[in-house]
């Protein structure tokens, strides 16, 4: 039971952040009021994120330490309900505030899968993986690997899994906070990267976890009122239920209605078995138009498993005060997540809505101006030529051969990002709202790139220092270091390319960067104690992982951006077998694991990286096959004449998605997990009452810090 | 009161667990797939009033729903056990 102290701790948190809402809300209706006084959209637009963005900063400076404990997990008191706050925020990241409505938009039911597998994997979160590694005692997830499988290789195994997984993750939500701010205070997309990382920075480098959860929890507040507020606006005005969850049923109706009738007009191809020719119309109800029943459930299973393997997101629950917390707070960090999840679908739907009825079969001249807002852009294009004023769509129609003079379906294209970005506009609302979404999908943003930052730079600085260099002899160690320091910058930035400001090439400042930490490191570090050394080596981490993350954002890298859905099955592949075996069967031992890890982890990858980039290897060496066109079941490539790579994917085993390779990788990492350790004498006794330590509630952790 | 730490004891408490563990995944794996293997099936049925498709309901909030209730459901039973053997936290 909680003790006095704990009350008046959860009492006083109650009140600030209660007071944090409330300003915060106050904060929106002053800037409406400066509004409604005439001051200009760009200004409101600053005011906005200069402010978000000042509030994680305080409180990152303020929640700053000095403690080995409070920096890797929060000194363990994060209540559940605040933890399931956080994690709320550490989950939802740009893709999710920003492109979930708009891929439901594109593909309708289909796009269901992954609202259903980022929500369900933390049923297994809570039931297999989670309260169990926060009784083991681990700081980071590699530590419990370590622990269970005997030493330093699955150690450093698993942090292979998880830089592998969680970098090109970071990488996505730095691009993300350079699109938003970019957009929104009209600076240089790659000076956007830059100030997004500041405002990263300020929050993770001081305070490291215990800095970042109780800036996730601010983040959270923002994301999820500009999240709700504007749908729940939309809704009350369309049909006189503030409540979207529920009325977007009659939009979908509508849709249905709406779509027959486009049909025929003939202002929309149908998509059938026959034939479903790109910019066909997918009726918005109706199921596997996109993905196969197979692919559809693919996704839900990798997704939902990857949840439950992603360090970013175990690592939360090490930092509840007990285990019994930390099986609540899976629960309310669900249901934040649930809030936004379960009003995506309402967005896509009033949108579809009022594209099909307000844009679609409306003669050009009476096409609404919200459109030509994201038309200059380049967000919107209609006829082929983005739609930036009624004159550019008139004359882009009028070079189409036949061109009946109304907009047809397949005349229109809309980016995913625009559908919550607009809203506020189809909505008729004051531009404030328009800048609270943008502060919206910034905190989105920045919390999950927090949450992943230091998910990497723990993991470098506990795992590879402090538990795997620091034990070596003075000498080797910092041979050791400078080398391991020396390629990894080289990896990272000699194959940047581009000229940054003054004319010097990224890679040269990237480098300059790295040297420059370290010429200012260095003598801090000679005057340190054990623990301050420590710290000072992690936030240097996290500052140089920081740095080549937006370096790599910056340069706008395509593929990057497609790898996030990877991320989910990477972590299905090598983490989840090793960390369920680990807990559950006693028997499991450190050379099946290796293996297991190993065979799982490397099938996925090799899957990967055949279809993506050497489609030609997979189909001579490999057994692959074309994919088929789930509606029309055509092969989508001739594979007899030549395969060239591409974005999308074009070859696989059994019609199997890339994003899927988790289903490929997790099973074998099973299989072979299972069989090897059945070949290899079983686990010493003293192991096997280890982990029935890690299975019972009551008493210490299990792995105890020594220097904390 | 709570039995002593037993090996029996412990066993018992790991199997009350496991068979806790495989309940939730079966509802788990009920509304996260079988479900929404009936989709076509389902959506000829329509909510009243609201008017969305059920199959689709299911999907976009039904399952959600579930998810959540089972989580806070389970964190209450697997408590309840660690009590019962006496392995909870004080």
């Amino acid at each position: 039971m909680a003790t006095a102290a704990q009350q008046a701790f959860y009492k006083q948190l109650g009140r600030m952040y209660g007071t944090y809402t409330g300003t915060f809300l106050a904060f929106i209706i002053l800037l409406a009021i400066l509004e409604w006084m005439g001051v200009p959209n760009r200004v409101i637009g600053y005011l906005f994120v200069f402010f978000t963005i000042a509030v994680y900063a305080i409180i990152g400076v303020m929640t700053r330490t000095a403690e080995v404990s409070e920096y890797y997990v929060a000194g363990r008191r994060v209540p559940a309900f605040y933890n399931g706050m956080a994690t709320g925020a550490d989950w939802m990241s740009a893709a999710s505030f920003v492109g979930m409505a708009g891929t439901l938009f594109l593909l309708g039911y289909d796009g269901l899968a992954w609202v259903l597998g980022w929500t369900g994997g933390y049923v297994l979160v809570s039931v297999l993986i989670g309260p169990y590694l926060r009784k083991f005692g681990a700081y980071t997830v590699p530590d419990f690997v370590s622990f269970r499988f005997g030493g330093n290789f699955a150690r450093f195994l698993a942090v292979i899994v998880l830089v592998a997984c969680s970098f090109t993750y970071v990488t996505a939500q730095i691009f993300g906070t350079g699109i938003i701010a970019s957009r929104f205070l009209g600076i240089q997309f790659e000076v956007a990267v830059f100030v997004g990382l500041v405002g990263i920075l300020l929050c993770s480098m001081l305070g490291g976890m215990r800095a970042v959860t109780w800036t996730q929890i601010a983040q959270y507040i923002v994301l999820i009122i500009a999240y709700l507020i504007p749908i729940i606006w939309l809704s009350a005005r369309k049909y006189g239920v503030p409540i979207p969850q529920l009325t977007y049923g009659t939009a979908l109706a509508e849709i249905a209605a709406r779509e027959q009738q486009l049909v025929k007009d003939g202002l929309a191809v149908l998509c059938t078995a026959a034939s479903c020719p790109a910019g066909s119309l997918k009726p918005h109800i109706t199921p596997f138009l996109t993905y196969t029943p197979m692919n559809y459930f693919g996704i839900i299973l990798c997704m939902m498993v990857g949840t439950a393997s992603l360090p970013h997101i175990l690592m939360r629950y090490f930092t509840t005060p007990t285990v019994r917390e930390a099986r609540q707070s899976v629960a309310w960090s669900l249901f934040f997540i649930f809030l936004l999840y379960f009003s995506a679908p309402a967005y896509a739907a009033f949108s579809k809505l009022e594209v099909y009825t307000n844009i679609i079969g409306r003669p050009i001249a009476e096409i609404r101006p919200w459109m030509f807002t994201w038309g200059e852009l380049g967000l919107i294009s209609v006829c082929g030529k983005p739609a930036a004023s009624l004159a550019a769509v008139a004359d882009a129609c009028k070079a189409i051969a036949g061109h009946p003079g109304v907009v047809r379906l397949q005349d229109f294209v809309i980016n995913t990002d625009v559908i919550v970005l607009s809203t506020p506009e189809i909505a008729g609302l004051p531009y404030v709202i328009s800048g609270l979404v943008a502060a919206g999908g910034l905190a989105a943003a920045l919390s999950t790139a927090d949450g992943l930052l230091l998910a990497i730079a723990n993991a470098l600085s506990h795992d590879i220092y402090y538990k795997m260099i620091q034990p070596m002899k003075q000498g080797n160690r910092n041979i050791t270091i400078g080398i391991i320091i020396a390629v990894i910058v080289f990896c990272l930035f000699w194959f940047m390319t581009g000229t940054g400001p003054f004319g010097i090439q990224w890679r040269w400042w990237g480098i300059g960067a790295m040297a420059a930490i370290f010429a200012a490191a260095y003598p801090l570090m000679q005057n340190a104690n054990e623990t301050a050394r420590r710290l000072i080596i992690a936030r240097i981490l996290l500052l140089m992982v920081a740095i080549a993350a937006a370096a790599t954002a910056s340069t706008r890298p395509g593929d990057i951006l497609a790898m996030v859905g990877w991320a989910f099955s990477l972590a299905m592949a090598g983490n989840f077998p090793a960390l369920v075996l680990g807990i559950w069967w006693k028997r499991t031992t450190t050379a099946g694991a290796i293996a297991g890890i190993v065979a799982g982890f490397g099938l996925c990858i090799f899957y990967l990286v055949t279809t993506r980039y050497f489609p030609q290897f997979g189909v001579d060496y490999a057994g692959m096959k074309s994919m088929i066109n789930p509606v029309t079941g055509a092969n989508v490539v001739d594979i007899t004449k030549g395969v060239k790579p591409s974005a999308v994917q074009q070859v696989g085993w059994f019609n199997l998605s890339n994003i899927n390779c988790g289903m490929l990788g997790a099973p074998l990492g099973f299989l072979v997990m299972i069989v090897v350790s059945l070949m290899t004498p079983a686990p010493s006794k003293e192991m096997q009452a280890l982990v029935d330590e890690i299975r019972k509630p009551r008493g210490k952790t299990v792995m105890e810090e020594k220097t904390s | 009161m709570a039995p002593a730490d037993s090996k029996a004891n412990q066993e018992a408490h790991w199997a009350a667990t496991s068979r806790l563990m495989w309940t939730h995944l079966a509802i788990w794996l009920f509304f996260g797939y079988i479900v929404h293997m009936f989709v076509n099936q389902l959506n000829a049925i329509t909510i009243p009033v609201l008017q969305f498709p059920l199959g689709f309901y299911m999907a976009a909030q039904g399952s959600l729903i579930a998810f959540v209730v089972m989580l806070f459901i389970f964190a209450r039973q697997q408590d309840k056990i660690d009590r019962d053997h006496g392995y909870a936290e004080d």
